[in-house]
């Protein structure tokens, strides 16, 4: 399966993953209009210290804990996606108390949110990947 | 070869075991008993209902379909009364018997009920760990029983406080001084109380009820409490008899190996009623908790039909929200304590001989996982920056090798 992969010497630190994987959320055409003085949630974040950056997202687990853990039923595996039904979703972070990367974090309705890989949205394959600069996130197959 | 599962229970423990047997495993039959009614629920979702932010319909923990696309024979509302791990046979309340090739235990736990004197005086009792018990409560408060009282300020006792707090004017008495003294330490847990106090419910600590009179607890300390509602809420302990009588091998809860297998031949466990190894102490516990319950299940399932699976990675844990405010703790406390605290962001972690052994972060529960897995995995503390990611939580600790494994899938 196609999956998100970094390349971490590459990364300028730059977050526009992020605001790609916001703009990709809100699924409007235009992304300056989409974010213009919004507080951004992306479903990818880079850290940041001491002159190292890189991207963390969901890594769509083979054995997915969040999905395991789940105590409503709302995150379960679709077609290889770890996914989040965000009506059946409570919010009780038992997700984010087991995710070993901190690639999910709470919503702003009262949900989680994570990354599809853009499956849930209108631009098909991870914008994140489509809008970094120097391909320090790339979208590939490679048999894991 | 045609194989008969049989599991009794009906919780996330079994639903693990039907998912990971029907991986493995088309042909067999499974025959799921339920003492209960419903088809499969979340039982932590019950004080959510109460709340009215789940519906009815939504407290399912699985679709409508699940038994009929995993082909399981639910028999709900059948209790199962005897199991004899000789012959191979359960017998149910009504009397008919089922043989098994493999069976599973996934019977959960049952709230613990203290004798107090006088308790048979009162009217409308409950305990708080089914949707029937959440359908009661609401029945009787909606019938204009206004005055709850609950007896214990632990995770089953504050939930149910929160989830009915805005339909009913709540007191919870406990024992001890602190709430959630199950989950929490002393610092963390009086920021808790303030919480729940500054939230309209009464809490009464430190005093123990004595004995009730009709609808009147009195307690330890002469005070005496009117309630039309009286909800224990005293812990649970795990359903093991059925396991015990046979012969069984028992602790506090079913003892399992790290393959869920009990000491019975083609008899597994798993979930509430087991007793198994906390990998933060290394220590047999009772972990009472769904996300185990499902792991559990799942690698007993996984064995059941051949395939083997190991499950070593149980430690307690639980996220929590009380009021808005967010609780999330995994663990032991036990060693040092680093607290890294900033007036109610709270962030303790203890450890001792280079390893995590347990946390509790209130408020700020961003990437809390991370801590998770530094102590299932009893990461050694300094192979890590373990002073940044307690600060800032995030993969940046851990160095260049263990990201390019994990986010740059090099092996």
């Amino acid at each position: 399966m196609k999956r998100v992969y970094v390349n971490e010497e590459w990364c300028l630190g730059c977050h526009l993953c992020e605001y790609y994987c916001a703009f990709a959320q809100t699924n409007e055409t235009d992304i300056a209009r989409a974010l213009k003085d919004k507080v951004i949630k992306p479903g990818i974040r880079v850290e940041e210290h001491n002159g190292i950056c890189f991207a963390v997202s969901c890594r769509h687990c083979e054995e997915p804990l969040c999905a395991k853990s789940c105590i409503t039923g709302a995150l379960t595996v679709v077609s290889g996606i770890v996914s989040v039904d965000t009506e059946k979703c409570i919010g009780c972070y038992t997700c984010i108390l087991n995710c070993p990367y901190g690639a999910i974090s709470p919503s702003d309705k009262g949900a989680i949110l994570k990354c599809q890989l853009c499956s849930d949205n209108t631009h098909g394959s991870p914008a994140c990947v489509k809008g970094c600069p120097n391909k320090a996130i790339v979208f590939e197959e490679r048999g894991m | 070869m045609h194989r008969k599962y049989v599991i009794i229970g009906n919780s996330a423990a079994a639903v693990g075991a039907v998912e990971a047997i029907r991986r493995n495993d088309r042909n067999g039959s499974i025959v799921i008993f339920s003492k209960e009614s419903q088809s499969t629920y979340s039982r932590p979702l019950i004080s959510y209902y109460n709340q009215g932010k789940v519906g009815r319909e939504s407290i399912y923990f699985r679709p409508d379909d699940f038994y009929e696309k995993n082909d399981c024979d639910f028999r709900p509302g059948t209790s199962v009364v005897k199991i004899d791990i000789h012959s191979c046979t359960i017998t149910t309340d009504s009397g008919s018997d089922e043989k098994y090739d493999r069976l599973l235990i996934a019977t959960g736990s049952e709230p613990v009920v203290p004798p107090f004197p006088g308790l048979d005086t009162v009217s409308n009792v409950r305990t708080y760990t089914s949707f029937d018990d959440a359908l009661a409560l609401e029945e009787l408060i909606s019938s204009g029983l206004s005055r709850v009282l609950i007896v214990g300020a632990g995770l089953i006792g504050l939930k149910c406080a929160e989830g009915i707090s805005k339909k009913a004017d709540v007191t919870c008495v406990d024992l001890s001084d602190k709430v959630l003294s199950s989950i929490l330490d002393d610092v963390s847990s009086d920021l808790i109380s303030d919480h729940i106090r500054s939230n309209g419910i009464k809490l009464v600590l430190g005093n123990a009820v004595k004995a009730f009179s009709g609808n009147k607890a009195e307690l330890a300390d002469g005070s005496r409490i009117d309630f039309d509602v009286l909800v224990i809420a005293s812990g649970v302990r795990p359903c093991a008899s059925l396991f015990k009588n046979a012969g069984g091998l028992t602790g506090k809860g079913i003892i399992i190996d790290d393959h869920c297998r009990t000491s019975a031949e083609n008899v597994f466990a798993a979930g509430d009623c087991v007793e198994s190894v906390d990998m933060s102490t290394g220590k047999y516990k009772v972990m009472a908790l769904l996300p185990n319950a499902y792991m559990q299940g799942e690698c007993a399932g996984s064995n059941m039909s051949d395939t083997e699976c190991v499950f070593n990675k149980a430690i307690p844990m639980n996220a929590l929200t009380l009021f808005g405010l967010h609780i999330l703790t995994a663990g032991s406390y036990t060693g040092e304590v680093s607290d890294d605290s900033e007036g109610n962001d709270i962030r303790r972690f203890y450890h001792s001989d280079n390893r995590l052994n347990g946390y509790i972060l209130i408020s700020n529960i961003d990437k809390a996982g991370i801590y998770t897995s530094m102590i299932r995995d009893r990461v050694p503390l300094d192979t890590i920056d373990f002073g940044l990611v307690r600060k800032a939580p995030g993969l940046m600790a851990f160095g260049r090798v263990y990201r390019d494994k994990t986010l740059g899938g090099k092996s």
